[in-house]
């Protein structure tokens, strides 16, 4: 098997900047505020993922999680270590990636996947499959902009998982969609891991990270806090002691929202 | 369970490594579904359309024929003097929308920068490419206006005007790089754009004619640093190919332009090489930041 993902300690430090312009610059120097901030988001993670693994990231909110999967997917650099991945990588890193408003679902479409490096031809081959995928019906051909939340995130998620791509991200996929599209989502992600593809699913959701990945990873303030099984990776969040984990509720477990 | 035969070939790379320019003309494709995207964008829920855009420069075109042209009768020594300030305006206008929406590129997509990793060089071009496109019916107009006034080009001219045109966009795409990475940082950098505008109106020789900036400064060290600036030299360029021909040598006013031109012509261009080889190096170095900072 071959080394599908690498990251060595790789730091990212974010600098919240107060001000946007001179004059505002100018003004909080004079009145000796702080101009900016810095933290560190994703701090000293080192791990190496095999080809045809398929992972869960979990943490709590704003342990680092999408930095860290923005780093993968080089949206972002790392200020110190390094990160390698091996091959194509498709996905969808929060929900309505990146559609520009203006735009119908159909030019957005291709031009989402156009980024993620489909042909024109590739494309209008399974312009068929994602459209019936996302079920979005006559919105296809109205502006983006005009789109609910869960429209344009079901178009995403199609589009990515339609994509050809040997690493597959997923972040907050299931955040919007509604438990019917959720299931179809479970079900692609399934048949993505058995195409020996590499899976890194970020989700909240014990119940489908058990289901679908085997192996779990954990980010604690920015740091690597578990690394293993997922049992284990569940267990040291403390998700699986909640009360409200078995009863009625089992099916959000599953399904959960992410995020 | 996954099917350990699937290995890709690819050799691990950091996916963050998009390298430079040259790749972005290597993603066609993706440059002409963003230069779609653009122009449709613009002229959203808009009848007019393209149309608007022909209207500012038409605008200015008359402003300054009918003021400094009749009031102030440039018109009365000068041989075809609209089309001395017409054919300085097509290049200047292609430069100006290159340059200020070039700056806006980067921030207008961040929707697209946050998300999807893709070479962010494509912005800045694909605002270049735009601009192209509505220079292109612009330079028809000019085309119908020269032969009108009777136009006999050498295959020299060609080149000066050729030569015109490649640095101005040589120099518009480095400024729109350099501009669109700082304005992340600082929104400032768009006003500046605004400020920059007036100055290039008014540095190259369209409004005025050269012999003004001759008889000033004729010989002397100010008139190698008008000449130096990379506007004046492609508008001198481009004069040289669509008004002077059209003078000819018995007209009441000759044609004054420089001598050399075409000897400037290709050091400018050189400097003007220089300078977007900086501001790739430049750009790649604050790219890094640009998902975070937006």
């Amino acid at each position: 098997m071959a080394t599908s993902i690498v990251v060595e300690n790789v730091s990212k430090r974010f600098t919240m900047q107060y001000t946007r312009t001179i004059k505002q610059m100018s003004i909080a120097v004079l009145r000796g505020e702080q101009l900016k901030d810095t933290f560190l988001a994703v701090d000293d993670v080192s791990f190496k993922v095999e080809q045809g693994e398929s992972i869960g990231l979990m943490g709590l909110n704003g342990s680092g999680k999408s930095t860290l999967l923005k780093l993968i997917s080089g949206v972002m650099t790392p200020d110190s270590g390094n990160v390698l991945t091996r091959g194509r990588i498709a996905g969808l890193i929060a929900a309505g990636a990146g559609f520009h408003q203006q735009l119908t679902g159909r030019e957005n479409l291709y031009l989402n996947a156009a980024i993620l490096g489909m042909s024109e031809a590739e494309t209008k081959r399974k312009l068929d499959q994602i459209v019936d995928f996302a079920d979005i019906g006559k919105f296809l051909d109205t502006p983006v902009g005009h789109y609910s939340s869960g429209m344009g995130a079901r178009l995403g998620f199609a589009i990515a998982a339609h994509a050809e791509s040997d690493i597959f991200l997923a972040d907050e996929v299931l955040a919007v969609g509604d438990r019917p599209f959720k299931r179809k989502c479970i079900a692609r992600m399934n048949e993505i891991k058995k195409e020996g593809r590499t899976l890194f699913y970020v989700s909240h959701a014990p119940g489908s990270v058990r289901k679908m990945c085997d192996r779990a990873l954990v980010l604690v303030d920015g740091r690597l806090g578990f690394d293993g099984p997922v049992d284990e990776g569940i267990h040291f969040l403390k998700y699986d002691d909640s009360d409200d984990d078995d009863g009625p509720d089992q099916d959000d477990d599953d399904l959960g929202a992410d995020i | 369970m996954a099917d350990p035969d699937r290995v890709p070939e690819e050799p691990l790379v950091s996916p963050s490594d998009r390298g430079g320019l040259h790749h972005v003309f290597r993603e066609r494709y993706l440059l002409r579904l963003l230069v779609r995207k653009e122009l449709k964008a613009r002229y959203q829920g808009s009848v007019l359309g393209l149309f608007w855009s022909y209207v500012n420069p038409a605008v200015r075109f008359l402003a300054y024929y009918l003021v400094i042209g009749l009031i102030f009768q440039m018109d009365r020594n000068m041989t075809n003097f609209p089309v001395h300030i017409f054919a300085g305006m097509v290049l200047t206008h292609y430069f100006t929308e290159t340059f200020s929406s070039g700056t806006r590129s980067i921030i207008r997509n961040k929707r697209i920068i946050q998300k999807l990793p893709l070479p962010r060089e494509l912005f800045p071009v694909s605002s270049m490419l735009v601009s192209l496109y509505h220079t292109f019916p612009q330079m028809v107009i000019l085309l119908g206006a020269v032969l009108v006034v009777g136009w006999d080009p050498s295959w020299l001219n060609l080149f000066q005007g050729l030569l015109g045109f490649t640095i101005i966009g040589v120099f518009g795409m480095a400024l729109a790089l350099l501009f669109s990475a700082a304005n992340v940082f600082f929104r400032d950098f768009q006003n500046i754009v605004g400020v920059f505008m007036i100055f290039v109106t008014w540095s190259a020789p369209m409004i005025y004619p050269y012999d003004r900036i001759q008889g000033l400064f004729g010989g002397t060290w100010a008139e190698q640093v008008y000449l130096a600036n990379p506007i004046a030299t492609s508008v001198i360029l481009f004069q040289d190919l669509f008004w002077v021909p059209t003078v000819g040598p018995d007209a009441p006013y000759p044609a004054v332009v420089p001598d050399h031109m075409v000897e400037r012509g290709l050091v400018v261009l050189a400097v003007c090489l220089l300078v977007l080889a900086i501001a790739q190096r430049v750009f790649t170095r604050l790219e890094g930041k640009f998902a975070e900072r937006l």
